[in-house]
């Protein structure tokens, strides 16, 4: 009897890797899926944060994919390890503070060592390959034709990394070699055009997946890549914790100077999760009127923090009051009232806006 | 006999209450209870949709607030 070939899958939710494994898995192949958490996912946090996504239907589309698929799925938490992917990737970003092309490496390598038996979850079940959803082409960083055989390569994958949905543009890997994939059954797929992709969807009776725009991570976000790289500017270093990129997903940000910025809730959801940080940032508290929490990032002086109660105010419900009174509040739980005067719209320099 | 283990993930958004989840189940036996704490509502999608996948039956959900409990039992695997 023929021995039951597995293959592990990076499965990210969205078209490219449902396909990929439905190809896969149409040959015979035992296909188990892994998803990796980076910190900067954009699905989840957002959508649980914000009030007015909550009543949107939430749904992890990597499990949701698997679902679909019927395979099992593997969500691993690699964000403490991937801070050295953003912070010093080998082969530079993309259009904003994207490391692709080190990340794709890396989860590759990370399923590479899943097959190779060498961390916890492999000792219990081997693989014989892995499989991704790449399409040569379609991405101007990561996935391109020079770029497919450096990912099998530095991720020390090799020839056990397929792609079915372009695998007849790229050499033979050893599971087509070995006769464990049917060569003519893969597909060559080129360029950003999606038509091909629909198609196979249609074919395959797929009518629903996850559309993310510009991908599912918030570095190929401009606005996002912003707000990071100003965080690294005013440390004086490039270095993050989770509850910073978590922070930079929320809020107005606004930094009147180099040594302090505003964290500005633009809705209760916001509010909400803000007033978890507390205890570790100075705040301004509305009492007089309704406004937002503000937290207060850095070293800010007394003055500091009265002008930026004087910016929060702006946003709040007493903008056009003569005066609105608010609690300043320490992160050591010391709190002192007082009433501003709320700054005029015209008076907060865009330059502040990060 | 089974254990019964309560699983804190409150104030944690998805997907970690799901990944903390899974990596509890991962050193509990067949039969053995987990229960799992959390306040982000996207676990009543995600968490059963995990167990579905990976074979694991959710017994039970209620949620007090934003406090939401979920009760695992461990299946095999």
């Amino acid at each position: 009897m023929a021995i039951q070939r597995k293959a592990i899958a990076l499965l990210s939710g969205g078209l490219d890797s449902l396909l990929a494994v439905r190809v896969i898995q149409e040959q015979g192949i035992l296909v188990e899926g892994v998803n990796f958490f980076t910190g900067f996912c954009v699905e989840g946090h957002t959508h649980a944060i914000r009030k007015k996504d909550q009543e949107k239907q939430k749904r992890n589309n990597a499990l949701w994919a698997a679902e679909q698929l019927g395979i099992k799925l593997h969500i691993e938490d690699i964000s403490e390890e991937y801070k050295d992917i953003v912070l010093n990737p080998q082969h530079g970003y993309g259009a904003n503070l994207n490391p692709c092309l080190d990340c794709k490496i890396f989860m590759v390598g990370k399923a590479n060592a899943m097959l190779n038996k060498a961390r916890q979850m492999a000792e219990e079940k081997g693989f014989d390959f892995i499989i991704t959803g790449e399409v040569i082409g379609q991405r101007p960083k990561s996935q391109r034709k020079d770029t497919m055989p450096l990912i099998a390569r530095e991720s020390g994958a090799d020839d056990r990394l397929v792609r079915p949905l372009c695998a007849k543009l790229l050499p033979p890997t050893l599971p087509e070699r070995e006769g464990w994939l049917d060569r003519e059954k893969l597909y060559g797929f080129n360029g950003r055009n999606r038509k091909p992709q629909m198609a196979l969807a249609k074919q395959f009776g797929f009518v629903d997946w996850a559309q993310p725009a510009g991908g599912c991570c918030f570095l190929t976000d401009e606005n996002y890549s912003r707000k990071l790289a100003d965080l690294w500017q005013s440390q004086g270093r490039k270095d993050y914790e989770l509850d910073d990129i978590m922070l930079l997903k929320v809020g107005r940000h606004i930094r009147p100077a180099p040594h302090y910025k505003l964290i500005v809730s633009r809705e209760e959801g916001e509010n909400h999760f803000l007033s978890g940080y507390k205890k570790q940032f100075n705040s301004v508290n509305f009492v007089s009127h309704g406004g937002p929490l503000t937290l207060v990032d850095g070293a800010p002086t007394e003055d500091d923090m009265l002008l930026a109660a004087r910016i929060a105010a702006r946003f709040s419900k007493g903008r056009d009051a003569e005066t609105v009174k608010v609690e300043l509040l320490g992160k050591n739980g010391v709190g002192r009232i007082v009433d501003v005067v709320p700054m005029p719209t015209d008076d907060i320099p865009q330059a502040w806006y990060i | 006999m089974s254990e019964q283990q309560t699983l804190d993930t409150r104030g944690l958004l998805c997907p970690m209450p799901v990944i903390k989840t899974q990596n509890a189940i991962r050193k509990l036996a067949v039969g053995d209870i987990l229960t799992v704490l959390a306040t982000d509502p996207g676990v009543l999608h995600d968490i059963p949709a995990w167990c579905r996948i990976n074979g694991h039956k959710v017994l039970d959900h209620s949620q007090e607030g934003r406090d939401i409990r979920i009760r695992i039992e461990v299946c095999e695997d």
